[in-house]
């Protein structure tokens, strides 16, 4: 099969994702096509930051090679969905790292975002744990910026932020071979639904946007839209 | 193209101390990272996976009768305890997405062959808005427990999908009541604590009249 010479070495894999995400450039249509379809209000952060990263008018194949890259990360089993998750989690952390360290909360909301950072700091240690035990190399932590500048804007940012985290657990899940594994994720997927909820009420958004049933996001979807937070 | 083959399918079921190897190196995992109290992970592992129960539409009847209370709950006791401001407004939002569950499931259970539970009838202790609240987050996190208990259990990859965009919205909804109430959102900490159907029985049971 031809197509097999396209495909990456599978250990080498979830490190390049990250890698490649920052090198390749976002299909900007494509990407706001795939956000407006949330039709989330939270989401304008995202479509801004990626508006303001997008270099160049993008050609068909790069959105390929992009999806092309998320897809074979899954097709690597758990070790690479946990590499992916290990990712998102390294991001919240540092993203609750700064917000931290800026004061911009204090008393009860303060108190709480440190709580939400340091839930995030153990997913880290969590999945990084069990990627080694698994055989696995964890990913390496990726550099991350966030706009941070008052506290409305790190609130709105942060929705958001755990909204998409919720959403790309929901994605994964069907995708998870190890049973281990589907029940961690899921102790973790419903505890970034319960950040989220917490922070739609404190920016006055709804606390379950999509209603009744959440939706999931899959993998290129998600990288494109954090891809504006990695330095 | 995913490859649905384990690296090592041979170690799957190999047993250390009466658990699986796959189930053994994870709680290694988790106990690794012991700092920050991750360690606790492994137990609660270990629950969601001793949640055995039939075949999918007993997981999903079960799952029925759980919507069932929350919706009666939201929608019948909410109006007759007399709600206002932000509580009456979750209740009704939320009154109607438990609705919209019980819709789920029962199609769902009817595509697998199975017959859909009845709607039992239930009895509440809340008597004010106040009762009312404390209750619903009891309800709220324990369908998040039963949902991740159960999760594992489901052969079907569809309903998994299916599950797990109910339990994100009621997890949303244990948040939001819990801060209502002056509670903490996240009560388990970084990781929700899966509960068995024993656990869940035990909580929802005497709320179930018939």
């Amino acid at each position: 099969m031809s197509q097999d010479t396209e495909q990456q070495d599978p250990v080498a894999q979830p490190a390049g994702i990250v890698e490649r995400l920052v090198r390749d450039d976002v299909d900007r249509k494509r990407f706001l096509k795939v956000v407006g379809g949330t039709s989330a209000a939270g989401f304008g952060a995202f479509v801004l930051a990626a508006c303001g990263s997008s270099k160049s008018t993008t050609t068909a194949s790069t959105t390929a090679t992009t999806a092309t890259t998320a897809q074979s990360g899954s097709g690597t089993g758990d070790v690479a969905i946990l590499n992916y998750a290990l990712t998102l989690e390294y991001l919240e952390s540092q993203f609750y790292e700064k917000v931290i360290a800026a004061r911009l909360f204090n008393g009860k909301v303060g108190a709480m975002l440190k709580d939400f950072g340091s839930q995030e700091n153990e997913h880290v240690l969590a999945l990084k744990g069990t990627v080694a035990k698994l055989g696995g190399t964890p990913v390496s932590k990726p550099r991350a910026k966030f706009p941070i500048e008052n506290a409305d804007q790190v609130a709105q940012l942060a929705y958001t932020v755990e909204n998409l985290g919720a959403s790309a657990y929901l994605g994964q899940a069907a995708n998870i071979q190890s049973p281990e594994v589907l029940a961690a994720a899921l102790s973790i997927h419903s505890v970034e639904a319960r950040h989220a909820s917490t922070l739609g009420t404190l920016v006055k958004k709804p606390v379950t946007p999509n209603g009744a049933f959440a939706v999931p996001a899959d993998m290129s979807t998600v990288l494109a839209a954090v891809k504006p937070f990695l330095a | 193209m995913i490859d649905k083959t384990p690296a090592h399918p041979e170690l799957a079921a190999f047993e250390v101390h009466g658990m699986t190897r796959s189930s053994f190196m994870l709680r290694g995992a988790l106990a690794a990272g012991a700092v920050y109290g991750t360690a606790a992970v492994g137990p609660f592992v270990a629950q969601a996976l001793a949640t055995t129960g039939g075949g999918d539409a007993e997981i999903l009847n079960f799952a029925l009768t759980l919507e069932y209370l929350e919706s009666a709950f939201y929608e019948v006791k909410g109006k007759q305890v007399g709600l206002s401001g932000q509580a009456k407004a979750y209740a009704q939002e939320f009154g109607m997405q438990e609705s919209q569950h019980v819709a789920a499931l029962t199609g769902a259970i009817k595509e697998l062959g199975g017959t859909p539970v009845k709607k039992p009838t239930f009895v509440f202790p809340a008597t004010n808005e106040k009762s009312f609240l404390a209750l619903a987050s009891v309800l709220e996190n324990t369908g998040v427990g039963a949902y991740n208990g159960a999760g594992p259990s489901l052969k079907s990859k569809k309903l998994l999908e299916v599950a797990g965009a109910i339990v994100q919205v009621e997890a949303r909804h244990a948040a939001a009541i819990d801060l209502l109430v002056d509670k903490s959102p996240t009560p388990n900490g970084g990781f929700d604590l899966p509960l068995t159907k024993k656990q869940v029985l035990a909580a929802a049971g005497p709320l179930i009249k018939s």
